[in-house]
């Protein structure tokens, strides 16, 4: 294994998040205490709980989730198309790095930036509203999960754009409205009959489910659910992965 | 010498159906200089991608030091380094940090004297803080031959390496090249730039559509197709050519002061002793004479017109 190669590509990728702390950290966490003024105060002013919950602290992990799905996306997808859209790219595809080092590599560098910020929105947080973590591990590894996953996502939507449109495109269109409708600010429980119904089909709500279990011990979807949503996106992911490097789709072609 | 790369029925053809490589063989010598000459879409490009691994062939094989680039390609891709034609290098990086992250990429342990020696060689070392975009062109495309370099690759693929190069520079670059060969370095360059290659070149490649139509010894090549030019500044000028001289087909220039003889190295026809020999029976005298090899670039365009 090529651990100079990775390690290389590692710390370029964390190096570009601190060149841009502004945009990459800084960005999300006014984004984030934004979210809790307008829902937490406003809307939570007329519902003061859910499920026994304050409603300030029940939009916590919806709103961890919310940045750790764009994030990933985002820093994951730009970290490959960057490379493409200048033309660098050739350097990482003559050198001696097998497929599974550059993908470590990547969204290892990705995952890690949208987890440490994951970790200041949940300090963030706990400047407004009192938190409880009931399964730290549980809480950890649904945020590393979720993480990995999605920059393995990003890092797909990275190869197959040929244009930064295209790069804004599924995130913009797809990531976000299913983020929003995925219970990041409500509980399912709360929607009328069939767009109870209607949400299931919603994977991101078995990622908010799970990660809010966590957090409090209660959850829309049974928790097994969750963890093996994620784990079949997770798993579709590396197929698709496995496939592009196979093929050199849009890469060696 | 023993080849250090060898590529054997290589053929690429593009998803659009474009046929860039058609059953290309070639073997490069180790430590000799090769250039690879070729109009544009001629596939210099396409085959040197596909020796380093950017583009996959549709068939054949390739073999960098006995090392297969597919089966083996940690092993081969470890021995070349690429300065592609483009600048293409993250704006935002230090040539610093950009030149270590190219040695870590191949594998390489930290080595910042080696590095350092790089960066002095190219004249680099005072920009090392530097970030890239602020560099001139003519520094980045140092900066591409020292990343390429900071691996300390056996073989270097040099491609279009002075395109948009000032002449000091490239003078620069031409010494830089013949410095690796010397350190042992295969070069392999595409070029333009017909007289870089008649500069540096031991052995020239030609390619077109797709095909290598000929591999040569430079001097081979000069010896072979190089043609000479032996012009006479006569003392009177002719009218008309006279018989005696007609075997020769020289050209007579339209004021009739000059008389070109143009012949080629392997030619069956009449030496320049013997022009002379019967001008003087002609009682024609000339007051002054030069003879001319014909470029390498002359010897080229020759080549590409002969292509069906």
């Amino acid at each position: 294994m090529n651990l100079r190669a990775v390690w290389a590509i590692y710390r370029v990728e964390m190096a570009r998040a601190f060149r841009t702390v502004l945009q990459s950290i800084v960005s999300p966490v006014i984004s984030t205490s934004l979210y809790f003024v307008v829902f937490g105060s406003a809307i939570g002013s007329r519902i003061t709980e859910i499920d026994g919950i304050s409603y300030g602290a029940f939009i916590v992990p919806g709103l961890i989730m919310l940045s750790l799905l764009t994030q990933s996306i985002s820093n994951a997808s730009f970290a490959i198309y960057f490379p493409k859209f200048v033309g660098s790219i050739y350097e990482l595809l003559s050198a001696p790095v097998s497929y599974l080092e550059i993908v470590i590599a990547y969204v290892g560098g990705a995952a890690t930036k949208s987890i440490i910020l994951g970790l200041i929105i949940l300090g963030t947080a706990s400047l407004f509203v009192p938190l409880q973590i009931e399964h730290p591990f549980w809480m950890i590894a649904f945020l590393v999960l979720t993480a990995v996953t999605f920059s393995l996502f990003g890092f797909i939507i990275g190869i197959w754009a040929k244009s930064f449109e295209q790069l804004q495109l599924v995130p913009l269109l797809i990531v976000t409205p299913l983020t929003f409708l995925g219970g990041s600010f409500y509980s399912i429980h709360m929607l009328p009959g069939i767009w109870k119904t209607v949400t299931l089909f919603n994977p991101v709500v078995y990622l908010i489910s799970g990660f809010r279990w966590s957090f409090y011990g209660k959850a829309d979807v049974s928790v097994g659910v969750s963890l093996g949503m994620t784990i079949i996106f997770l798993a579709a992911c590396i197929a698709i992965v496995a496939w592009i490097f196979k093929t050199g789709y849009r890469l060696r072609n | 010498m023993t080849s250090i790369l060898s590529i054997s029925g290589v053929s690429k053809t593009y998803a659009t159906g474009f046929t860039a490589l058609k059953e290309v063989n070639l073997d490069i010598e180790r430590g000799e200089i090769f250039a690879l000459l070729g109009p544009n879409g001629a596939g210099k490009t396409t085959l040197i991608s596909i020796v380093c691994g950017i583009v996959n062939r549709s068939s054949g094989t390739v073999t960098v030091d006995g090392h297969d680039i597919s089966r083996d390609y940690r092993a081969a891709r470890s021995l070349i380094g690429l300065v592609p034609q483009e600048l293409t290098i993250d704006a935002f990086e230090s040539v610093w940090a950009t030149v270590n992250y190219s040695r870590g990429l191949f594998g390489k342990p930290a080595n910042p004297a080696f590095v350092e020696k790089v960066l002095r060689d190219l004249s680099l070392w005072d920009k090392k803080d530097a970030k890239a975009i602020t560099l001139s062109g003519g520094m980045k495309r140092r900066l591409m031959i020292a990343k390429a370099l900071s691996h300390e690759p056996r073989v270097l693929f040099l491609d279009e390496p002075t395109a948009g190069v000032d002449v000091e520079l490239r003078q620069a670059m031409w010494e830089m090249v013949r410095r690796l060969r010397d350190d042992g370095v295969t070069i392999i360059l595409t070029t333009h730039y017909i007289e870089e290659a008649e500069a540096m070149a031991d052995r020239v490649g030609v390619i077109n559509r797709g095909e290598i139509i000929l591999v040569e010894g430079k001097a081979e090549l000069m010896r072979k197709l190089g043609r000479k030019r032996l012009v006479l500044e006569l003392r009177t000028p002719l009218t008309a050519l006279p018989d005696s001289l007609s075997r020769y087909a020289p050209e007579l220039s339209p004021d009739g002061g000059q008389l070109t003889y143009t012949y080629d190295n392997q030619s069956d026809r009449p030496g320049v002793a013997s022009l002379i020999r019967d001008l003087e029976a002609s009682d024609i005298q000339f007051r002054d004479l030069d003879t001319q090899n014909s470029s390498l670039e002359e010897i080229f365009v020759n080549l590409l017109r002969q292509e069906p």
